[in-house]
């Protein structure tokens, strides 16, 4: 579905993304774990189309299709959907208006017909009970004012509205308490398909205890310098990352 | 006085106002000695220059080059039909429909004529029976404001509304000035409204230059007097006004518990726009807001200008403006606020926020408040600001198009201006005429 070739990517001069390599199958959950400054949430911007990275090197195919050629909002209509780590606040755009416009725009490149306001409120409701999420937000702006952990889940509530073939999960986990974890974990889960395919980039192995990954990838320096099972996230939690930051710079003095 | 060479039309007022003029017999004709000494005031200064501080940023010079007719064309505007008025009227508005020809009053075409508790005259009509003697001109400071003065010396026509004491009007009056002319024009309409006390009412004024051909120049005065506990929601729509330059000078007064609300909203079309909106609290607890949004294109320039003065205490006051400007548009907003020693308990705030959409786009946002009384609570800001790329990139990357995903943003920043206003349909309408605006910006990327 999803395949990363040799990525290199900076801002404005600044090397971050230094030769990604990554194959996402339909029906996988990859795990991205890494240090802080890694350059996760870098990769996870490169594949959304954020305007202040710059590609220098590498091919990115979303079902064969180029992904880096096409611009953000053809990305997220070709089925790419990416819950931010850092949710923006919109005042004066109401949730239920943005998320309207959102699914209407994705069905029409799709060439599909508007949803009518009924469909379109059935399919909030079913929705909304799918991820736990409160019908109270759905009429207030964007965002705003919304705490951390409403912010998160409604990124997810977001992810579950527009069904993508893949979603990138930055760091949703941070900053949601154990109930609010849980609750964005089985959202995840009942949207699990063999058709889509989820990348969750995260710190901690916990959030990995309730959705289980197929691949764990460790991001370090702009590379992904080991790959393993989901072992590899717990021997990383009793070990830190200090050990393998060691043994990537072994690597790169031979 | 500024260099009135550049100007053809002054010399030609000054022929006007001898032709016009009919000196009256007896010598102590009020209105005579009214409008010969603003007269007086208009000829020593001229028209406004970039010398003076509430011009600095407008200059006028060059939107006067043109020869401009003084004189209103021939008075059947037979071209005029009901049906071109209805194109005019708002959809699913209830209103009682005033129609205004180049500043005068058309009857036939208008659908309302006065009723029990609103009556309706020309303002000319009116001067010969010395109604409005008590408020002509009361609170304009002519040595200040020649474009008014000017106007009080020559205006053409207009406007006399009286709301009758405890008259609680349901329906707005929808004022719908036409502006129609073969050969530019310069045109000085004049209106005075009045609510009498506890009276309560909505006017709603919009306008269109139906034969944009010729320039069409605006210099009108409007007055508004809300007595005691009255109450007077005041909408100027400034759209569909091509070729069109205007000078709109509001001059408010309000008595003890009475309400004022003004929203202008200004939409492109017109090649300058500048608004004069005082108001005067000249007794105590009353309230007043003003709404404006500005929304500026091309090489359009939109100047508000705006004065509240707390004369008494326990008045407040909230002013709210917002502006978007796209292309080479400039925008000047100036807000006073002068709160006299007497004003003790005054709150009066005041806020200017801009998003400019393009790199040539120029906003000058200048607020000044001067305060001579201890005890009150006053606040000012302006804001001028680019779009928010995160929150662009947050909308496209939920596959939102760029220009659907700028139309949200530009909408929501309008939103908390648009949100105010009271009439549904009026506000669905400015709704409609702001998003075919950005459309229209955004067709080209
Ligand atoms: N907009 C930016 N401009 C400059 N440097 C950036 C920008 N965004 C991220 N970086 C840098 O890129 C590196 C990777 O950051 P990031 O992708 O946020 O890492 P992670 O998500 O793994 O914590 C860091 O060194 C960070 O400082
Ligand atoms: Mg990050």
């Amino acid at each position: 579905m999803l395949s990363i070739k040799n990525l290199h990517a900076g801002v404005e001069g600044k090397k971050i993304l230094k030769g990604i390599n990554l194959q996402v199958n339909a029906g996988e959950v990859h795990a991205i774990m890494g240090p802080n400054g890694s350059g996760k949430s870098s990769l996870a911007s490169v594949l959304a189309g954020r305007e202040s990275y710059e590609v220098t090197e590498g091919d990115v195919t979303l079902d064969e299709k180029e992904l880096l050629e096409m611009s953000p909002e053809d990305r997220a209509r070709e089925g790419l959907f990416l819950a931010f780590q850092y949710p923006v606040e919109i005042p004066g755009v109401s949730n239920i208006n943005f998320l309207k416009t959102a699914l209407n725009e994705i069905r029409s490149y799709r060439s599909l017909a508007p949803l009518d306001a009924k469909s379109f409120l059935a399919l909030t409701k079913e929705k909304q009970k799918l991820v736990e999420f409160d019908a109270k937000f759905t009429n207030r702006s964007l965002n705003e004012g919304f705490s951390g952990g409403e912010k998160k889940r409604n990124e997810i509530f977001q992810l579950a509205m527009l069904e993508p073939k893949l979603s990138i999960l930055d760091e949703t986990d941070s900053g949601l308490d154990i109930d609010a974890l849980r609750i964005v974990s089985n959202g995840v889960n009942r949207l699990r398909t063999d058709k889509n395919a989820f990348i969750i980039i995260t710190h901690y192995q916990r959030l990995l205890e309730y959705i289980v990954p197929d691949f764990v990838h460790v991001l370090y320096d702009g590379r992904i310098v080991k790959s393993g099972t989901k072992a590899l996230a717990l021997e990383l939690e009793e070990k830190g990352y200090d050990w393998l930051k060691e043994e990537a710079q072994l690597q790169e003095q031979v | 006085m500024a260099t009135q060479v550049a100007i053809p039309l002054y010399d030609q007022l000054s022929k006007d106002f001898q032709q016009r003029t009919v000196v009256p017999e007896n010598e102590d004709d009020t209105l005579y000695n009214w409008r010969r000494r603003a007269f007086d005031k208009f000829r020593q200064q001229g028209f406004p220059s970039i010398r003076q501080e509430d011009w600095k940023y407008t200059n006028l010079v060059p939107y006067l080059k043109e020869e401009l007719q003084t004189d209103l064309p021939s008075h059947d505007y037979n071209e005029i039909t009901p049906e071109t008025v209805q194109k005019f009227y708002i959809n699913k508005l209830e209103a009682n429909v005033l129609v205004l020809v180049n500043g005068e009053l058309n009857t036939s075409l208008s659908s309302f004529h006065g009723d029990g508790d609103v009556s309706i005259q020309s303002i000319n009509s009116a001067a010969d029976h010395e109604l409005y003697r008590p408020y002509m001109g009361k609170e304009i400071d002519l040595r200040h404001d020649t474009l008014a003065a000017l106007n009080s010396a020559l205006f053409n026509d207009g406007l006399f509304i009286e709301v009758r004491a405890n008259a609680v009007v349901e329906k707005p009056l929808h004022i719908i000035n036409l502006y129609t002319s073969p050969k530019n024009i310069f045109l000085q309409p004049r209106h005075l409204i009045v609510a009498h006390k506890s009276a309560a009412v909505s006017i709603i004024e919009t306008s269109a230059n139906i034969n944009n051909d010729a320039i069409v120049w605006i210099n009108s005065v409007t007055e508004v007097y809300a007595e005691q506990n009255a109450q007077v929601n005041h909408y100027v729509l400034q759209s569909g006004l091509v070729n069109t330059r205007e000078v709109n000078h509001t001059e408010v007064t309000q008595h003890t518990h009475s309400l004022y609300n003004n929203y202008t909203v200004t939409l492109p079309g017109a090649d300058l726009v500048r608004n004069n909106l005082n108001v005067n609290l000249v007794e105590s607890a009353t309230e007043t807001h003003l709404y404006g949004l500005y929304l500026g294109a091309d090489h359009q320039l939109i100047d508000n200008h705006t004065t509240v003065d707390h004369r008494k205490p326990n008045c407040f006051s909230n002013e709210l403006y917002k502006g978007v400007l796209a292309g080479n548009a400039k925008a000047v907003f100036n807000g006073k606020i002068f709160v006299h020693r007497e004003a003790q308990k005054t709150n009066a705030f005041q806020q200017n926020n801009n998003l400019l959409l393009s790199d040539k786009a120029v906003i000058d946002s200048k607020p000044q408040l001067e305060i001579f009384a201890d005890d009150v609570k006053c606040s000012h800001g302006s804001t001028a600001g680019q779009f928010n790329n995160e929150a662009l990139f947050y909308l496209r990357s939920r596959g939102i198009s760029e220009s659907s995903a700028r139309s949200l943003l530009v909408s929501a920043f309008a939103f908390d201006v648009i949100n105010k206003i009271k009439v549904g349909a009026l506000r669905s309408h400015i709704e409609k005429l702001i998003n075919q605006n950005l459309q229209k910006w955004y067709a080209s990327k």
